[in-house]
């Protein structure tokens, strides 16, 4: 196990090498650079463009070098914790992304076990009352919530939220806290707000996995060690735990690797609708206004969680099924 | 109706229990009905039956005559779509003092059922492979029952369970206990479904077909091992089979059902030698067996009347057939690498030698069979002869009558195409090897298409002739394959086979997933289209007597050696190789006068080498050496 792990994380380091390479293709894949977008939207605004300062700027962030030089600058910039400077915002990427960091994680986190929570009973009940009332109904609440836009259902839902709870629309928090420090109000406030962009990212996701948890779960019901579960006079509840559930389970465990760059991104336009004071919709403008390295360590941060994210998938899938334990692969 | 009555029985005087302190199970007029779309489908009608304490009884049917679905109902796990419609089941537990309750009226996850279920009635069912749950180990699994309806502390439970897998013949309980189903070999999963409805010492054991997934050999241990737990407990068997060979060796009582009806029953010697149905008669004759006199023909439940017409007439053979070898196979090898690489090993990997310098020559016009258990190396074998997978060693010819001889392992792509029409395979799962999405004509021209032969109307013309050839109704082309039956299908499957006019056919186990009343039907056919056709068959199956009923000369196959090739009646008669003599040994005569000798059964070696004669033995240099007649026998190259 130990071997493996150590394995496992050696490979993971090869992987990352490569995805920083195309992330930085793609973020120099637009013509020109930030100073020339600067430039031009300085010249739109009939604004004088100060060469000496261009120059002084292009030297001093390394623009004049050669790609390759750039980007080795940036890789080993990043491992030194150092992620580069935020043209846009002057200052260096790690200040600007600090508090939406963990806010992002924070909101991703709280959505999958909220999924979770919901989906799961959902799934048991209709796999278990198949083609029942209770199935048709709550299938058909699931297609709705996969039908409806998120932006969408994030408007209705701060309409309401402002109307019944006084919740103050927009953000994660009253505004009076967003520059406060953190106490125990300000984390009291944070949650107030936190459900309806959890329940607003979330819907979807959880219709979604409502049906797969029910498919999974009608096809681990067929089988034959149910039955002989049955034959042993097992209790329902318990052979339903015991059996096909935890079966059905190692769908979702190899799943975790996708769920979170998933949520992250599904849950940008939501954050943008929302103003949510995440990552997101600073990826999009700066994606926009190619802050190189403030965009790059957005793309990198996804790149590093869907790769840890796997390797704690397959971790536990390992510890849930005996079969990949054991078994090697017989080709 | 059914929630007026009570489940509870009074024991008054007339009761059955009372004048037979012996009657464990009584079932009075049962019938089932499943609900399907709305409309309602009979599938067991007013059957009646009765099991005394420590008997066995068989329940003898083909498939979807209605006896699983009994077994279901006996124990309370009927599928939700299925109602017990009339009738009741009486059982006398032997846990609660011989109270006698109504199964029939228990709700099926009532406590007083879960009760009964594992405790006093338990199941074995058909397949090892897929009937344990695979992520939880053997021990678990087992001693699940015992702590759900005996009271044992958590260690006594665990010694308990560990001398039930001892009793059930495992060679080390206490690592097995550890260990996952997929670790287990057939046999030892079989044995371990056996320790699962056995740990609780059940008054009645339900074995619903326990030894149709397992190679000869074993399904004697098996049926010797439930023999000897029975007696030990005092157990009563109901044992539901399809195979008479089967019944005939274990069965005191006898009981038939077709259709979902009891046709006949009683005790065993009765029914095979008067039978009184005639689905019974045409069943017993519809099984091939050692006694069959030269040239004898079976007589399938239904036949399949087969038609050759014009088109097919210039593939009759001219004359005869000529002479001489069609296809031979020198010294050919093929070893698989298995790595390890499961989370915990270092990643070592060995080596298997699946097909271990295997030579033979198959004549032209003969049926040569391959006989061998599961994982001898037949189907590698098999799939190096199609050009599936290519040797490691060794060379294969075939004999054209027009173009001379052709290397096979040499062939490559035109070339390769072109001798594919030459030669044809016949898989052995009629469901699986059948397209779902296309019809039985789509799958008849298929081969004709990939070879650009004919235009669409010849093609058509050619399924239509095809389909008359194997029986079937040339209507029935515009049919998806789901709408056959399993033997249709493997007809359908011979017809594709066919289609390119090959010489030379590779059956795959034809008929190892047909019931036996379609089994004598597919062989028949495969018998009379080699002989109007000219065919050269290679027979692969693991059934003796099959092999015995349709192959002309028999290569037996263990470890990827061939250990004996001789003539079917040489073969039979005097076997030399000791792996030949065990599995003629292990098969179950039809017949309750030819019983299975467990005893001499227990001193054979089966397929573990290490227990042959030592002249014998695979661990050193070995030949395939002539007895005389062509009576190949691999012996050490020393004796």
């Amino acid at each position: 196990m130990f071997f493996y792990l150590i394995r496992r994380i050696l490979t993971m380091i090869p992987t990352l090498l490569i995805i920083s390479v195309l992330v930085f293709v793609i973020i120099q894949l637009p013509p020109g650079d930030y100073l020339e977008s600067y430039i031009a939207e300085l010249q739109s605004q009939g604004e004088s463009v100060n060469e000496e300062k261009i120059q002084y700027l292009r030297k001093e962030y390394g623009l004049d070098k050669s790609m390759p030089e750039q980007y080795f600058t940036w890789v080993t910039g990043m491992l030194q914790g150092d992620f580069g400077y935020s043209f846009e915002y002057e200052l260096p990427v790690r200040e600007v992304i600090g508090d939406k960091m963990i806010l992002t994680v924070l909101i991703s986190i709280v959505t999958i076990i909220f999924t979770w929570i919901i989906a799961f009973p959902i799934g048991i009940y209709s796999a278990t009352h198949q083609y029942s009332w209770g199935d048709y109904g709550l299938s058909f609440l699931g297609f709705i919530g996969l039908a409806t836009p998120n932006f969408l259902l994030a408007l209705i839902m701060l309409y309401l939220a402002n109307v019944y709870f006084g919740t103050s629309i927009g953000g994660l928090m009253a505004p009076e806290y967003i520059d406060a420090p953190w106490s125990w109000a300000k984390v009291k406030d944070v949650l107030a707000h936190l459900w309806i962009p959890v329940v607003v990212i979330g819907t979807s996701g959880t219709a979604g996995m409502i049906r797969r948890i029910r498919a999974n779960l009608l096809d681990e019901l067929q089988k034959q060690y149910v039955t002989t579960a049955r034959a042993k006079g097992l209790p329902p509840g318990k052979l339903m735990r015991k059996y096909p559930l935890r079966i059905a389970m190692n769908f979702f465990v190899a799943d975790v690797g996708n769920l979170l760059p998933q949520v992250i991104s599904g849950a940008e336009i939501v954050a943008v609708v929302m103003s949510l004071p995440t990552t997101g919709p600073m990826l999009l403008d700066a994606l926009q206004s190619q802050d190189m390295y403030l965009a790059g360590t957005f793309l990198m941060f996804l790149a590093v969680l869907t790769v840890v994210g796997v390797l704690i998938s397959d971790l536990a899938l390992a510890a849930l099924d005996p079969r990949v334990r054991l078994q090697g692969d017989n080709r | 109706m059914q929630g007026k009555r009570s489940s509870e029985v009074s024991d008054g005087e007339t009761s059955p229990f009372s004048v037979n302190p012996d009657l464990l199970l009584q079932v009075n007029n049962l019938s089932i009905d499943f609900t399907i779309h709305g409309g309602n489908i009979t599938a067991v009608r007013d059957v009646s039956l009765s099991i005394e304490r420590g008997e066995t009884l068989a329940l003898v049917g083909e498939s979807g005559s209605g006896k699983s679905v009994t077994a279901q109902a006996i124990l309370g796990i009927l599928p939700k779509i299925a109602q017990i419609s009339d009738g009741n089941i009486l059982f006398a537990d032997p846990d609660q003092n011989n109270r006698v309750v109504d199964i029939a009226q228990l709700p099926r996850d009532s406590k007083s059922m879960r009760a009964i279920r594992g405790g006093s009635i338990s199941i074995i069912f058909q397949e090892p492979m897929t009937s344990l749950s695979p992520v939880h180990t053997i021990g678990d699994q087992i001693s699940e029952a015992l702590f759900l309806h005996r009271s044992f502390s958590k260690h006594d439970g665990m010694s308990a369970t560990e001398h039930m897998l001892e009793q059930v013949g495992f060679p080390h309980p206490s690592r097995a206990m550890r260990m996952y189903p997929f670790e287990l070999s057939g046999g030892l999963r079989q044995r371990a479904m056996i320790a699962m409805a056995m740990v609780c010492h059940p008054a009645l054991l339900i074995a619903d077909e326990p030894t149709t997934a397992l190679d000869v050999t074993m399904q004697a241990r098996i049926l010797e091992l439930i023999n000897q737990l029975q007696l030990k407990l005092n157990m009563a068997v109901l044992i539901i089979t399809h195979d008479l060979g089967v019944v005939a060796n274990v069965a005191d009582r006898v009981v038939v059902m077709y259709h979902g009806e009891i046709t006949e029953s009683g005790p065993v010697d009765k029914i095979f030698s008067a039978p009184g149905h005639p689905y019974l008669k045409a069943l017993l004759h519809s099984v091939p067996h050692f006694d069959m006199k030269p040239g004898e023909r079976l007589t399938p439940v239904r036949e399949a009347e087969y038609s050759l017409d014009t088109m097919l007439e210039d593939q009759k053979p001219a004359g005869t057939v000529p002479e001489g070898p069609h296809l031979v196979v020198n010294h050919l090898s093929k070893s698989f690498t298995i790595r390890n690489t499961g989370m915990f090993s270092s990643g070592k990997s060995s080596k298997v030698k699946a097909v271990d310098d295997v030579s033979f020559t198959i004549d032209r016009g003969e049926c040569f069979g391959l006989v061998g258990e599961s994982g001898c190396g037949k189907t590698t074998l098999s799939k190096m002869l199609m050009l599936a997978q290519s040797p490691d060693q060794g060379d294969i010819v075939f004999h054209c009558e027009d173009e001379g001889s052709i290397q096979l392992e040499t062939l490559r792509d035109d070339d390769l195409t072109r001798f594919r029409r030459k030669m044809q395979l016949v898989f052995q799962d009629p469901f699986a090897s059948l397209n779902p999405r296309m019809t039985v004509l789509d799958i008849l021209r298929e081969p004709l298409i990939i070879h650009d032969i004919g235009d669409e109307d010849y093609q058509r013309e050619w399924a239509k002739s095809l389909i008359r050839l194997v029986g079937l109704d040339p209507r029935f082309l515009s049919r998806y394959p789901h709408s056959f039956s399993g033997g249709q299908r493997q007809r359908i499957g011979i017809a594709r086979a066919l289609a390119l006019k090959p010489k030379l056919i590779v059956c795959d186990e034809p008929v190892s997933a047909l019931d036996v009343s379609i089994q004598a039907q597919v062989l028949n056919l495969l018998k009379d289209l080699q002989q109007e056709l000219g065919l050269t068959y290679l027979f692969i199956t693991h059934n003796l007597a099959v092999v015995n009923y349709i192959a002309d000369r028999i290569a037996v196959m263990c470890k990827g050696n061939l250990v004996e090739l001789a003539t079917k009646q040489q073969l039979f008669d005097n076997p030399i190789h000791p792996y030949t003599k065990s599995l003629l040994a292990a098969v179950p005569h039809p017949d309750p006068t030819k019983p299975l000798n467990f005893a001499a059964l227990d001193g054979a070696s089966g397929a573990d080498s290490e227990l042959w004669p030592e002249s014998y033995s695979l661990n050193q240099p070995t030949d395939f050496r002539d007895m005389g007649d062509r009576h190949f026998v691999r012996v050490g190259s020393t004796v």
